[in-house]
C-alpha cells in the first residue's frame, strides 16, 4: 500500500488506482506480418523486473486518466511520475 | 542411512531428553562441479531434487537456496490441495500430485499431516451455478471425485455458513472434493529435503544465484554468492523471483509476480473441519491443528517483490469471511503476511525445457502451487533428467505463448486457486 500522485489530481491512495502492467510496449504498427515469435513477445512476454520499473497506472476512481509511473518493485518507492506521450525524466 | 522416525525411535530418544536427534539435512558448503543444480529450495525444488535422486538415479546435485530452505512461499501459503480443475491438462496434472500426497508421509517417512477433509468451493450467482456444475461433470470424466452440493447440503456439510437468502452474496450451491484438504507446508519442505540429502543431495542455504555462465547455446555453471559451481543441467523453481534468474541469460518469460496475502487468527478450537472456498466473494478459510483460522486474500494487481501487501486486499477478504461466517466477528486476526507469486497469463503453470539447452524453468503457479509440489517436482525431475517432458506436463511448455495453447484456468478453476 502506497501513495500514487496521480499527474491531474496530485496524491491519492494507491487502491484508488489500476495497474496496467509495463509501460512503453509499443504495439506492432502491422500485427499481420509478425510471426507466432514476435506475437508472442509483443503479447505475452515481461521483463517483471526486480528493480526500477515503468509502468502504466489508471486512476480509476478519480480522473480515469493513464499515467506513467517509474517504481522501484522491491520496495514500492515511486521515483518519478509522468504523463503518457512524455518522455520519462531522465534522472 | 537415516534413523527411520518411528515410535520406538520416539520412546528411545525421550530418554536423552530429544537431545540427540541427527539433523535432518547437512548443511555443506558447495562442490565445484555437480550433474544437475536445482535454483531455489522450496518444496517445488527440492521434490525435484528428491525425485530425481530416486527415480533417475542423479546423484551428483545440489539444490541451492539463497535464505533457507522453506523460507519463501511454501512457508506463506494456505495449505490447500485439490485437483478439481477444468481442463484435461490441468486434471492430469494436479490430480497427479494429489496421488503422490496420499503416500506421501509413508514414502518419505516423515508425517506431512495430509488431511483430506475436503475443499467445497461456493457458487453464489447462476453463472457460478453452470460453472461449478460443468466443472463437476468435467472432474468426473478425468477420474476426479466430485460432487455438486444444493444451498442445503453445503449448510450441513459446513454448519457455520451463513446460507440466508438475503445476505449479499447468497450461497446457491457449491463443490466439493472430498479427497482434498490440507497438509503441513514446513513439513513437506523438510521431508523432502531429509529425503534427498539422505540420497546424496547436496542442500546448500545462504547461496543466492547471482549469474547464470553460459556459452552460445547451453549453460555451464551458476555464480553464486559462495562461488561458481559448475554444471551442466539447470533447473529454476524460483517462484516469485523466476523473471529475476531469467533475466539474467536475456530470456522472457510471460510472468508477472505479485504479493498474494494470507492471515491467521488467534487458536480457538476446532470450528470448521474442512476448507472452504468462495471465487466471487474471493474468501478462503480453513482451521490449522493449532487451532487458527488460516485465511487467504487475494493479490495485489500490481507487480511487486515486497513481501507486503495492501491493506485494502485484506479488508475486503475479511468482509467476506465475516458475512459468509457472522461467527467470527469477535476474532482476532494474529498474523498477516505476504509472499511473491509468479503469474502466467493462462494462470497455469510452465515446467519446461527453454530455448537455452540444460537450462529448464518450474514457474508460473501463481497463487496455487503448493497442492502441486510433489507432482510438480516428479514432472520437472523427469523433464530436467530426459531433456524432454513427461507426458503430463508436455501442455505446459514455454511455447503454449507462441503456439496459442493455453491453459486457461483463470475462471475455470474452482477458485482464484
Amino acid at each position: 500500500m502506497f501513495i500514487i500522485n496521480c499527474p491531474y489530481c496530485g496524491e491519492r491512495e494507491q487502491s484508488e488506482f489500476k495497474a496496467g502492467g509495463e509501460a512503453h510496449i509499443v504495439r506492432p504498427k502491422q500485427p499481420t506480418e509478425l510471426s507466432d515469435d514476435q506475437w508472442a513477445e509483443y503479447l505475452f512476454m515481461r521483463k517483471n523486473i526486480k528493480g526500477i520499473q515503468f509502468e502504466r497506472w489508471v486512476h480509476t476512481h478519480g480522473c480515469r486518466k493513464w499515467f506513467n509511473v517509474i517504481r522501484d518493485t522491491s520496495n514500492d518507492m515511486i521515483k518519478a511520475v509522468y504523463k503518457m506521450g512524455e518522455k520519462p525524466p531522465t534522472k | 542411512m537415516k534413523n527411520k522416525y518411528s515410535l520406538f525411535s520416539l520412546v528411545k530418544n525421550a530418554f536423552s531428553y530429544h537431545e540427540n536427534w541427527e539433523k535432518a539435512w547437512k548443511d555443506p558448503e558447495p562442490k565445484k562441479e555437480y550433474d544437475a543444480i536445482i535454483v531455489g529450495g522450496g518444496g517445488h525444488g527440492l521434490a525435484t531434487a528428491y525425485y530425481l535422486a530416486k527415480k533417475h538415479d542423479m546423484k551428483n546435485i545440489a539444490v541451492v537456496e539463497k535464505g533457507w530452505i522453506g523460507g519463501g512461499n511454501t512457508g506463506r501459503n494456505t495449505t490447500i490441495i485439490r485437483s478439481n480443475y477444468l481442463w484435461d491438462a490441468s486434471a492430469g496434472l494436479y490430480d497427479h500430485a494429489l496421488k503422490i500426497w496420499e503416500g506421501l508421509s509413508q514414502e518419505l517417512n516423515y508425517n506431512v499431516m495430509f488431511s483430506q477433509r475436503g475443499v467445497m468451493n461456493l457458487a453464489h450467482n447462476l453463472q457460478d451455478v453452470r460453472d461449478l456444475k460443468r466443472r463437476t461433470h468435467a472432474n468426473r470424466l478425468n477420474g476426479i471425485d466430485a460432487v455438486y452440493l444444493n444451498t442445503q447440503q453445503v449448510k450441513k456439510f459446513c454448519p457455520i455458513i451463513n446460507t440466508s437468502p438475503d445476505i449479499r452474496y447468497p450461497v446457491l450451491g457449491g463443490t466439493l472434493q472430498r479427497r482434498a484438504g490440507t497438509a503441513r507446508h514446513d513439513a513437506v519442505a523438510w521431508g523432502y529435503a531429509r529425503g534427498a540429502d539422505e540420497m546424496g543431495v547436496d542442500i546448500i542455504q545462504n547461496c543466492e544465484v547471482k549469474g547464470i555462465k553460459r556459452n552460445a547455446d547451453s549453460v555451464e555453471g551458476i555464480e553464486t554468492t559462495k562461488g561458481f559451481i559448475k554444471t551442466k543441467k539447470i533447473g529454476v523453481v524460483a517462484a516469485g523471483h523466476s523473471s529475476v534468474i531469467a533475466n539474467m541469460v536475456d530470456l522472457k518469460l510471460p510472468l508477472e509476480s505479485k504479493p498474494l496475502q494470507a492471515l491467521v487468527s488467534e487458536p480457538v478450537k476446532p470450528i470448521i473441519d474442512t476448507v472452504v472456498m468462495s471465487n466471487a466473494v474471493h474468501a478462503y478459510v480453513s482451521q490449522s491443528d493449532k487451532g487458527e483460522l488460516v485465511i487467504g486474500a487475494g493479490t495485489d494487481d500490481y507487480v511487486s517483490y515486497s513481501q507486503k501487501g495492501s491493506h485494502d486486499i485484506v479488508e475486503g477478504t475479511l468482509n467476506a469471511i465475516l458475512e459468509l461466517y457472522p461467527i467470527f466477528s469477535r476474532m482476532k486476526m494474529l498474523r498477516q503476511w505476504g509472499g511473491i507469486v509468479d503469474i502466467c497469463p493462462d494462470a497455469s503453470p510452465i515446467i519446461s525445457k527453454t530455448s537455452i539447452k540444460g537450462l529448464y524453468f518450474n514457474c508460473g503457479w501463481g497463487t496455487g502451487g503448493f497442492k502441486a509440489t510433489p507432482g510438480s517436482g516428479d514432472l520437472f525431475a523427469h523433464t530436467i533428467a530426459n531433456d524432454e517432458p513427461h507426458k503430463l506436463n508436455a501442455a505446459f511448455n514455454i511455447n503454449r505463448f507462441v503456439s496459442g495453447d493455453l491453459v486457461d484456468e483463470h475462471g475455470a478453476a474452482a477458485v482464484a486457486h
